[in-house]
Parts: C-alpha cells; sequence; structure tokens
C-alpha cells in the first residue's frame, strides 16, 4: 500500500510541513502492517528505524529478568516511536507490539536525519515530540523511583471499601490514577503487585480485600 | 446480568480502537456506533479503556472485603 498524503500529514512530525515537502518525503516513507500481539521491536536489539502509528495502538515496554512487565506507553496513531536507537547508535531500549492491528510508516535513521537537514518545520516538530516524551518519562521515572505508588492505591481501596450495609463502591483503574496522582498504567501494575502479597484477588471487576490489616500496613495506617 | 465496560456515547469518537483490542468480541461497531455484547468471555482485561484515547470506556472495579 501506498503512503497516504493525508496520513503523513496527521502524524506529530510532518505537522504543518507544505504539501510539496510532504511529497518530497513520501518516497523515504514506508507502510509496514502488523497483526495483533506481534512484536515489532526487540528490546536490546539494534534498529535503525523511527515508526509512526497511522491506526492501531503499539505498546512499549520492558520486561524484568522475572519477567514482570512494566508498560512505558502506548503509541496511538499519529504518535512515533523508536527514536533512540536512531538519533543515538544503539539498540533500541524497549520493546514494541501492536496491541491491536496495526498500520505503521517508518522511516530510515540517514533519511530521516537528511530531511531534518532540509526542512526545519521537521526539526522544529521532532523536538516538541521529543521534549513532550522527555517530560511523560520522567513522570514514569519520579513514580518508580520516589513514590509508593502501591501504598497509595491500597490507602484509596480501604477508602472506597463500603461498610457491611452499603453496596460496593466502584472504581476505575483511571479514577485510581487520578486519585494516586500517577499514570494509569502503574495502577495494573500496584494491583498485581498487591495480589501477589496477598492482599487483595482481583476477581473479574471485583477487587476483594483478602488481608486487610497487611493492605493497612502497606497504606502506611498504623491505628 | 453481568457486568461490562461501560461506554459514554458523548466521549466516543469510533475510532474502534477499543474493538481492535478487546480478545472477547465484546465491543463492535455497527454502523459506526460503538456497542456492547454481554459475554462470559470477557475477563475484564481493562484494555478497552487503556487504549480509549477520549477516555469513553470505563471499567469500574467494585471494591469488596472477602469478609463481608
Amino acid at each position: 500500500m501506498a503512503v497516504v498524503l493525508e496520513s503523513l500529514q496527521s502524524i506529530h512530525y510532518f505537522s504543518g510541513l507544505e504539501p510539496e515537502e510532504l511529497e518530497s518525503l513520501k518516497k523515504f516513507i514506508f507502510e509496514k502492517p502488523a497483526t495483533k500481539g506481534e512484536i515489532i521491536i526487540f528490546e536490546g536489539e539494534p534498529s535503525n528505524l523511527v515508526y509512526f502509528v497511522v491506526s492501531g495502538v503499539v505498546k512499549l515496554f520492558k520486561t524484568s529478568p522475572d519477567g514482570k512487565e512494566q508498560i512505558i506507553y502506548l503509541v496511538r496513531p499519529y504518535e512515533s516511536f523508536n527514536e533512540i536507537p536512531v538519533f543515538e547508535a544503539g539498540a533500541s531500549l524497549a520493546s514494541a507490539q501492536a496491541m491491536t492491528p496495526v498500520v505503521l510508516y517508518s522511516m530510515e535513521k540517514d533519511d530521516l536525519r537528511n530531511a531534518l537537514a532540509r526542512h526545519p518545520a521537521l526539526a522544529m516538530n521532532v523536538i516538541q515530540v521529543l521534549a513532550q516524551r522527555t517530560e511523560q518519562l520522567l513522570s514514569l521515572v519520579e513514580d518508580l523511583s520516589f513514590r509508593r505508588v502501591t501504598g497509595r492505591v491500597a490507602k484509596i481501596l480501604l477508602e472506597y471499601l463500603g461498610n457491611r450495609d452499603s453496596p460496593p463502591r466502584r472504581l476505575t483503574q483511571q479514577e485510581m490514577a487520578a486519585m494516586a496522582g500517577t499514570a494509569r498504567e502503574m495502577i495494573g501494575r500496584s494491583l498485581k503487585l498487591l495480589e501477589e502479597e496477598g492482599m487483595v484477588r482481583l476477581d473479574r471487576n471485583r477487587i476483594v480485600i483478602v488481608d486487610e490489616e497487611a493492605l493497612r500496613e502497606s497504606a502506611g495506617i498504623t491505628v | 446480568m453481568m457486568l461490562m465496560p461501560v461506554i459514554d456515547r458523548n466521549k466516543c469518537n469510533g475510532c474502534g480502537l477499543c474493538v481492535a483490542v478487546c480478545e472477547c468480541k465484546a465491543l463492535v461497531m455497527v454502523n459506526n456506533v460503538l456497542q456492547v455484547r454481554e459475554t462470559v468471555d470477557c475477563h475484564w482485561c481493562t484494555f478497552c479503556e487503556l487504549v480509549c484515547p477520549t477516555g469513553a470506556i470505563q471499567c469500574p472495579f467494585e471494591i469488596v472485603s472477602e469478609n463481608k
């Protein structure tokens, strides 16, 4: 399938570029479909392609030695990924997997570098995208290293645990994230940790508090 | 009746990412309108809520105690 100009215009990198500039760039951009579940990039492997999501969602994630997965970012339509090995020589720092059927556009490192030299608007867009990514990653670093997100999730669960007579209260992971001041991706990880430690049990759409005392301890509630 | 993901039609832009990510086919697009079908195969993975760019899908959890 040919690269579509309208799709290119919607990609953050190419936003605001003149149609003739986009036409001149089209020959350096290639389409690649990926099936749901397909691994597009393996962490640690060298790569010289920057990718743009045209449709679908791609999950960027890292895996710990014991197999735990941390989602770094969900790449939605018109966003890009895999910039690090393209702008900095080296391997991909995270794996990328298609969460849905995906259509990607890709551009080779040398072609992108040449295009950046010729199109200042493209260069400004790329700087903006990378600045936004840095901001998002710093926020994730803060969550992972300084904040006790799991403790805060434990506190929220206890606060929302109704009494015996009241109907159960409901919370989405998005709401828990907003209350805990963290990213939505951190909540799933925290709930899994609490489950592994035997404090809660995830029972489809129910979070069953199994060990309230341990949960209180995790939440830092001593009374 | 089984609790299923909840859609806010005012927020849904019909992008279909949730339909594409749904493993159990609980979410379907009918004439560009997102519909939810009740199915026991929905294990509340919450991926539909996670990928929705407009916050139109909610997968709420009931918070209960085992002792109640």
